[in-house]
């Protein structure tokens, strides 16, 4: 019994391991200046979870295998009694995680604990059941107000704007889609209209909840042109699965000319 | 240390006769960790057929499964399971394991059977609180059920109901009237319970133990149990605070979690001043301790049955006891890590973190011990010693997916994917089935004087050994692909060409849960036709061996409560009775054939 269970071990162990180590389910390629960072820090710590993995489970598998039904034979104290593997516990699996979180903290500080780049292109992005909706400062560079009381679906007044009464607001753009000028650094406000969801892109290695009450900042640089998914990852009712917007990393000059067809729409 | 002596020698409350005290509303612990047990399993089986319905949702949506057309004609039209109803069956899926399985089987089942006995006491310390203990939670599984019934449907705002969605009311859409605020209410009852539990648990251990039952001589499985309690009583109040703030928030109108300024369903919601992230971190408060209330118990009953099938003691006792001790109290240092992403303070993130990579020591130490113990044994690898190697091996799998998600960097990839899914499942629900598996099957012929079956208990650890890593296994390989969790189809671009792996999936999960059907069996069949069990079966050595029948009397120990000699595990001795010394048996400290 004790070798079945080493040899079933075994096998889930190394296949479990090999899918992984075959990359045939992994992050899709990164899309943005921070991602390599989390992509290495990610590496890492799947060769350290990986080695212990291993290590461990075949030590079970081996100590099944060898001291099942040994009638006759005598019981062994493990070498050294618990002392080395408190001692391994703590050196190794504590120094190697720790070091793991400060060479890891500096990743995540880049990307949630720095200021954006001055020169940022600002969205405000507002996240709503079921929709996401970005708005562009439009020529004035200037955001106007919100209105929570004059928000209304029907006319097509997702933010409560007030262009009635507000300058500001009579320029801003607001579309159902990101559009954004590749190698420029963009800066997110985050906010919700009514309840908790979240702004995930899997190739911009970037998620942030947006929580009602809150304006959250986000900020990041895409470094590729293409078609992305933004999708809701924090639950927000009965159409969470399909909620869903586009980022589309386009060139400066497309991205410039489409901003200023949007402006003339205005 | 002293142990207080055993001065009450007689009776201190006399057996009942009539059926409702003696079955129903009893007072007697061991009829009510049977009670408890018996709960648990009704709602692991509602809690798994629920599982089914979701898997073969994410596998083939547009399947009809024809008896839920009847049974939620709302939710499942046509037997087709809609979006809402999926989520549903998540939340109702999530919160009837966590609760009424994970807590109530090893902690408050388990526990309230086996506590009193392993400690030489004739009951727990408050008999009464323990017969409220069980029947509030009974009641709040009830009404956690009821909730199937109303018109718009269960909960569906997931088991962390983060609010404002869960406490805003029927705006929010369907499964946010009755169904959200009987979810509130079910699980304010059973904090109630749990903490008469809890206080009961603690009190007993420390004012019950008999005579020569010293600390330090206390089994294990007692050791976790008395931690276990300690942190759910913290834990289960704030939940209770938290819950009651929620259902506040829901009927009447105040606004602890809901700002003000919301729109939904095209209305201006009439809140203001509130605050979602203090749900988040009053749940998660509880919430992450409740991991551990979950797994804890786990630790005992491992730590309790391997010994007994390696024929050696435990490696580093002291060193498990003070690993135990250790995780439950940063248990309350991390909470923060289910909220790196959560828009608090990015720099709290790095907080705590460091204190969730550093429990991560004591949780190694402590495998590495099982395996330690393991090694120079000479195991018998009956059912319940295969499933405490099951539970070493599916802990060390869930636990090491714990070192990625506690690093917010990684987080920021990996948070609310399928890898979150795999590792809690892996490192809570799975071993913490595991250890109640290896609990059942070891404690089976002291709680029913009959033995299960042992050929179909080693199918039945195989079937779920294997089953349980097909099913959850490629959950990772989800999560780093990206696949988010909680939605009820994958429409997306990214996510269609992961659906295969969601087929395999849950084809395993079908056929995992079909395995259970040969422990159910098992079970049954035992219960009233397995053949007598001798007095001490595995040839172990706590006090629950040394009771004077199994089940054991009324009181346990039939007035005579016993004095305690030794240590809990004194296997690989010379003994009287062969290669162990019974903790009550009164000769001497015996040659040790290999120390610890």
């Amino acid at each position: 019994m004790g070798k079945l269970f080493a040899v079933v071990l075994t096998v889930i162990t190394l296949v479990a391991t090999a899918i992984v180590a075959m990359h045939i389910w992994w992050p899709p390629p990164d899309i943005s200046v921070h991602g390599p960072g989390i992509d290495r820090q990610l590496g890492e710590t799947m060769i350290m979870a990986g080695i212990l993995f291993v290590v461990s489970q075949l030590a079970l598998a081996l100590f099944a295998w060898q001291y099942s039904a040994a009638d006759g034979r005598k019981i062994k104290t493990f070498p050294g009694g618990p002392t080395p593997l408190v001692v391994f516990a703590i050196l190794l699996v504590g120094i190697e995680t720790l070091a793991l979180t400060f060479v890891g903290s500096k990743v995540w500080a880049g990307i949630f604990q720095t200021p954006p780049d001055p020169s940022s292109l600002q969205v405000d992005v507002q996240a709503e059941q079921f929709a996401f909706y970005f708005r562009y400062p439009g020529p004035d560079g200037t955001f106007g107000a919100t209105h929570p009381e004059l928000i209304n679906e029907a006319s097509e007044n997702y933010l409560g704007l007030d262009p009635a009464h507000d300058p500001d607001a009579r320029d801003d753009i607001v579309v159902p889609t990101l559009r954004i000028p590749v190698n420029r650094p963009i800066a997110l406000t985050l906010h919700a209209k009514d309840v908790n969801h979240s702004f995930y892109v899997p190739e911009l290695r970037l998620q942030q909840d947006f929580v009602p009450g809150l304006r959250i900042p986000l900020h990041f640089t895409a470094t590729r042109t293409g078609r992305y998914e933004i999708v809701c990852t924090q639950l927000c009712g009965l159409g969470h699965y399909n909620m869903r917007a586009y980022l589309e990393v386009m060139p400066q000059d497309a991205f410039d000319q489409w901003l200023k067809q949007q402006a003339a729409q205005q | 240390m002293h142990a207080p002596a055993a001065s009450v020698a007689a009776h201190q409350h006399a057996p009942p006769t009539g059926f409702w005290r003696k079955h129903v509303f009893s007072l007697d612990h061991k009829v009510i960790g049977k009670q408890y047990l018996d709960l648990a399993l009704v709602a692991v089986v509602t809690g798994m057929v629920l599982s089914w319905l979701m898997r073969i949702h994410l596998a083939w949506p547009d399947l009809p499964i024809p008896f839920l057309a009847k049974l939620s004609p709302n939710g499942a039209a046509g037997g087709v399971i809609t979006p809402e109803y999926y989520l549903s069956l998540m939340t109702m899926h999530a919160t009837i394991m966590v609760f009424f399985v994970l807590t109530s089987a090893p902690f408050a089942g388990f526990g309230n059977y086996f506590l009193p006995i392993q400690v030489g006491a004739e009951d727990m310390a408050f008999p009464r609180f323990n017969m409220m203990s069980f029947w509030t939670t009974c009641v709040a599984f009830l009404v956690l059920i009821s909730s199937f019934f109303v018109s718009d449907g269960p909960a569906l705002s997931g088991w962390t109901a983060y609010a404002p969605l869960s406490a805003v009311g029927k705006d929010a859409g369907p499964g946010q009237g009755l169904g959200q605020t009987l979810w509130g209410l079910s699980i304010a009852i059973f904090c109630v319970g749990q903490l008469l539990g809890s206080l009961n648990f603690i009190t007993t251990t420390l004012d019950l133990r008999t005579k020569g039952m010293s600390l330090a001589r206390m089994p294990y499985s007692t050791w976790a149990w008395f931690i276990t309690s300690v942190v759910g009583l913290i834990a289960f109040s704030v939940l209770l605070a938290a819950c009651i703030l929620l259902l506040l928030d829901r009927v009447a109108g105040t606004s602890f979690f809901i700002p003000g300024g919301l729109v939904i369903s095209d209305r201006l919601q009439p809140h203001s001043g509130g605050s979602p992230l203090l749900w988040q971190h009053l749940f998660w408060f509880f919430g992450h301790p409740e991991v551990y209330i979950a797994i804890l118990p786990g630790f005992g009953i491992v730590s309790h049955i391997l010994p007994v099938f390696a024929r050696k003691p435990l490696l580093g006792p002291r060193v498990l006891i003070a690993c135990m001790a250790v995780i439950g109290g940063l248990s309350y240092t991390i909470w923060g890590h289910h909220m790196f992403l959560s828009g608090m303070n990015p720099f709290s993130a790095l907080l705590f973190s460091v204190p969730t990579l550093i429990i991560t020591i004591p949780s190694t130490i402590a495998t590495l011990l099982w395996i330690g113990t393991v090694y120079g044994a000479k195991l018998r690898l009956q059912t319940p010693a295969l499933f405490c190697l099951g539970f070493i091996s599916v802990f060390v799998s869930g636990g090491l997916s714990g070192f990625f998600l506690a690093q917010p960097s990684i987080d920021t990839y990996l948070h609310a994917t399928y890898f979150v899914v795999a590792h809690f499942h892996f490192v809570m629900a799975v071993a913490a089935m595991f250890g109640i598996f290896a609990g059942t099957y070891f404690w089976f012929p002291k709680m029913f004087g009959r033995m299960m079956n042992e050929t179909l208990g080693k199918w039945h650890f195989w079937l779920t050994f294997v089953g349980v890593y097909c099913v959850f296994f490629p959950m990772h390989y989800l999560g780093l692909a990206g696949n988010v969790r909680r939605y009820a189809a994958f429409t997306d671009d990214y996510l269609k060409p992961l659906i295969p792996l969601h087929r395999f999936i849950t084809i395993a999960a079908l056929f995992t849960g079909a395995a259970q059907l040969i422990f159910l069996y098992n079970l049954i069949r035992a219960r009233f036709w397995g053949p007598p069990a001798p007095a001490n079966p595995w040839q172990a050595t706590t006090l629950e061996w040394s009771t004077p029948a199994s089940p054991p009397p009324f009181d346990n120990f039939g007035g005579h409560p016993p004095a305690v000699y030794h240590g809990p595990d004194e296997y690989g001795v010379q003994g009287t009775a062969g290669d162990y010394i019974m903790q009550a048996s009164s000769e001497p400290e015996p040659a040790r054939l290999a120390g610890r």
